[in-house]
């Protein structure tokens, strides 16, 4: 499938800010289940730092704006060849050990209730355990926008009973975590529809590392595992440590922040 | 009854490496040494040097206290330690340059995957990235002690930001000031010049982009921390500036500091600032003492840290019980230097062992550092003994446990004149594109008879270290 990205970032500041530094992982990730096309980020007065691939395969991209300055505006613009690998990661290129995923983040701590859950779903086969502990979140955290906020840790989510997609992934990666299945959360994008479900163009969901398969991808929030219509940008333990972009601003200004996204369908 | 080898006098006589001092001793008269003590005091309280207490309270300018009577190795002595301290270094670095890349150690099943890899200093981020020259730790600090002629113990490794070398500059400063005949009769090998080797070592591992003589400075969380005398002491004598975050940014692919001519660009960084607090964008969100940004240019080559961020996964007191077999794995050699032999609490059996003989052990925490959260057996009441079973019951894994070393003693002045004090030793071994160290390094003492515990923010002093030219 041949998917279409637009997706701008805009920070304003209420007073300007003395300059902004960014740390990006907006890149599609190379594997077999995506070529890019054409890819283009830009950020409106912005010098390009340092870029590297990371121990995960993910393209990490520094930018830097000198100040003073009101608003800034990050765009990426660019065109993905997606194929269905059911999910698994195939041909990623990347060095760091999966059991440097198991450990708790304040976002994923195993919270008692969440430990249950993921210990309810374990089966000998760690394949169908990740497929039941998705499963499992779909079920326990109904998808509802506006409902937590960026700081939402899993076991709030877990207790009020709804999230959205980070509140899903954060919930996967606890009860594998808890179970001792290395989970690690991605970020990316996927294919705007309107068939009813759950779709944040802006999307994470989570992989869990399966002997025999590598890296498999499970969006609980959707209730399947990534295919033609998803983007993997990048991963991290969790979504602070996989934003596709974590910026600082020096100065007294106030952020607003307005982003639009729309992934689509291009003719082939 | 245990019996501590005392390093000046067996068996009724002087060792060799003391036989000047005896005469030293005997014919200071008693005024003499207390105006000395005195004008010791003085000096270190003008210079400055002070040592803060961690979580104590009281009086953060406290000085730490000075004991005049050095502490001697011979030629010979220091041969092997150094031949065992380098050893140890090179072994600390291939280990974390092979546990951020393929991970051989862990795949050949010498040291458990989870120890490294769940560890709560490895760094995720700069797993792939190898920094310049390959090392990770370029200042390794390694403690040492003594329990007899020739039986040197290794007690732990400080692979981050090892402190106390100030005081070794220091304490031999001093007494080259107040004792200047000390050192016609001796012949002592020279400290001083640790400074340029250090500076040296940190042009060394300097970026590959950097094409010009490296700018190098030292990054300290502020005056308030505990060593800021130190990073500023050490600053002055390379002749490199002395930074807080904020006096740093990053600017596309180089980090600047501020200076009144403008932006200079650095190239090496001597961080004594932990990892979670160097950059916010890639660790802590709230940290306000690092640089947004340090770490993207890091990792793309921009710039060199010092330690290397995730170096702390080397020296947790669980890894150390390893270091002996990552010797054999890395160097194909046998340690030159013993380990003491540890009991892991998170192993059932070992927990069983060290419960059963909490009064004869030594209990550290694994990540605890300064003497803080220990449990020494034999000095310890029933009720701290059952204190601390109930804490290792809580957290097994959070424990290790050591027989209590017999520490060897020095002659150290005390109010009713000299009697032994124990004492350990704490090296600076410096690794870049080569691996260095000054003869001799930080002697503390345990200045309260009887104890065991030489940590300075446990009322422990220092003592100059001497190390005899042949």
């Amino acid at each position: 499938m041949l998917l279409s990205v637009d997706h701008v970032t805009r920070y304003e500041y209420d007073r300007p800010v003395r300059g902004v530094v960014q740390s990006h992982r907006l890149t599609p990730t190379k594997f077999a289940g995506q070529r890019t096309i054409s890819w283009n980020v830009s950020v409106s007065g912005g010098t390009m730092g340092g870029g590297f691939r990371d121990g995960a395969g993910d393209w990490v991209q520094a930018w830097s704006v000198a100040g003073p300055v009101s608003h800034i505006e990050v765009r990426v613009h660019g065109e993905v060849e997606t194929t269905d690998l059911a999910g698994v990661l195939k041909g990623s290129r990347e060095s760091v050990s999966p059991e440097a995923y198991l450990r708790e983040t304040p976002f994923t701590n195993f919270d008692p209730a969440l430990r249950a859950l993921g210990a309810a779903a374990l089966s000998e086969d760690i394949l169908s355990s990740a497929h039941a502990m998705s499963a499992s979140v779909s079920a326990a955290i109904a998808y509802r926008p506006g409902s937590t906020h960026a700081h939402t840790t899993a076991a709030e989510a877990l207790a009020q009973g709804e999230g959205v997609c980070q509140d899903h992934a954060h919930a996967l990666l606890a009860l594998a975590r808890s179970q001792g299945i290395p989970a690690r959360y991605v970020s990316g994008y996927l294919q705007s529809s309107n068939d009813g479900m759950a779709h944040e163009a802006a999307h994470a969901w989570a992989e869990l590392n399966v002997p025999g398969f590598g890296w498999i991808g499970f969006d609980p929030a959707n209730q399947c595992c990534p295919d033609e219509r998803y983007i993997r940008l990048g991963s991290g333990l969790d979504a602070q440590d996989a934003a596709p972009i974590r910026g600082v601003s020096r100065g007294q200004g106030i952020e607003k922040l307005l982003v639009t996204v729309a992934v689509q369908t291009q003719q082939q | 009854m245990t019996t501590y080898f005392n390093e000046m006098f067996q068996d009724g006589n002087v060792r060799s490496p003391y036989a000047r001092l005896e005469g030293w001793t005997r014919d200071m008269p008693a005024d003499l040494r207390l105006a000395k003590q005195a004008e010791a005091e003085a000096l270190f309280r003008r210079i400055g040097i002070t040592f803060a207490v961690y979580g104590e309270g009281g009086d953060p300018d406290r000085l730490i206290p000075f004991d005049m009577f050095p502490r001697v190795f011979t030629a010979n002595e220091w041969a092997k330690l150094e031949r065992g301290i380098k050893q140890r270094a090179r072994a600390l670095n291939a280990f974390l340059v092979d546990v951020y890349g393929r991970g051989e150690i862990v795949r050949a099943g010498r040291i458990p995957a989870g120890l490294v890899y769940q560890n709560a200093a490895y760094e995720r981020a700069v797993a792939g990235f190898v920094p310049p020259k390959g090392v990770y730790s370029h200042i390794v600090g390694i403690d040492i002690v003594r329990t007899g002629p020739t039986d040197f113990y290794v007690l732990e490794d400080n692979c981050r930001t090892p402190s106390g070398v100030s005081y070794m500059l220091e304490s031999r400063e001093m007494m080259m000031r107040m004792f200047p005949d000390l050192f016609r009769e001796n012949r002592i090998e020279p400290v001083d010049n640790y400074h340029e080797i250090l500076r040296r070592t940190l042009a060394s591992v300097a970026p590959a982009k950097c094409d010009r003589d490296p700018t190098i400075v030292i990054l300290t969380p502020g005056q308030f921390n505990s060593a800021y005398y130190e990073h500023s002491f050490l600053a002055d004598l390379m002749g490199v500036e002395l930074v807080e975050g904020q006096d740093l940014f990053v600017d596309g692919e180089y980090v600047y500091m501020r200076t009144t001519e403008g932006p200079k660009r650095v190239d090496v960084i001597y961080r004594r600032i932990d990892d979670a607090y160097i950059d916010p964008l890639c660790f802590r969100a709230d940290s306000m003492l690092g640089i947004p940004g340090l770490m993207d240019v890091y990792r793309s080559g921009g710039v060199s840290i010092c330690s290397a961020p995730g170096a702390g996964v080397a020296d947790d007191k669980a890894v150390y019980t390893y270091v002996p077999e990552m010797i054999r794995f890395y160097l194909g050699e046998e340690p030159i230097l013993n380990n003491v032999p540890t009991w892991k609490c998170a192993g059932a059996d070992d927990l069983g062992y060290v419960l059963s003989n909490l009064g004869e052990l030594v209990v550290k925490e694994v990540h605890g550092s300064g003497g803080y959260g220990m449990l020494v057996g034999p000095k310890s009441t029933k009720l701290q003994i059952e204190q601390f079973r109930a804490l290792i019951l809580a957290n097994p894994g959070n424990y290790i446990a050591q027989p209590t070393l017999a520490l060897s003693t020095t002659p150290t002045f005390v109010d009713q004149g000299i009697a032994p004090r124990h004492v350990d030793l704490r090296p600076y071994c410096l690794v870049g594109e080569r691996i260095e160290l000054v003869p001799g390094g930080l002697t503390r003492v345990a200045l309260t008879e009887g104890s065991l515990v030489v940590n300075s923010s446990q009322g422990g002093g220092v003592k100059d270290t001497w190390v005899l030219a042949e």
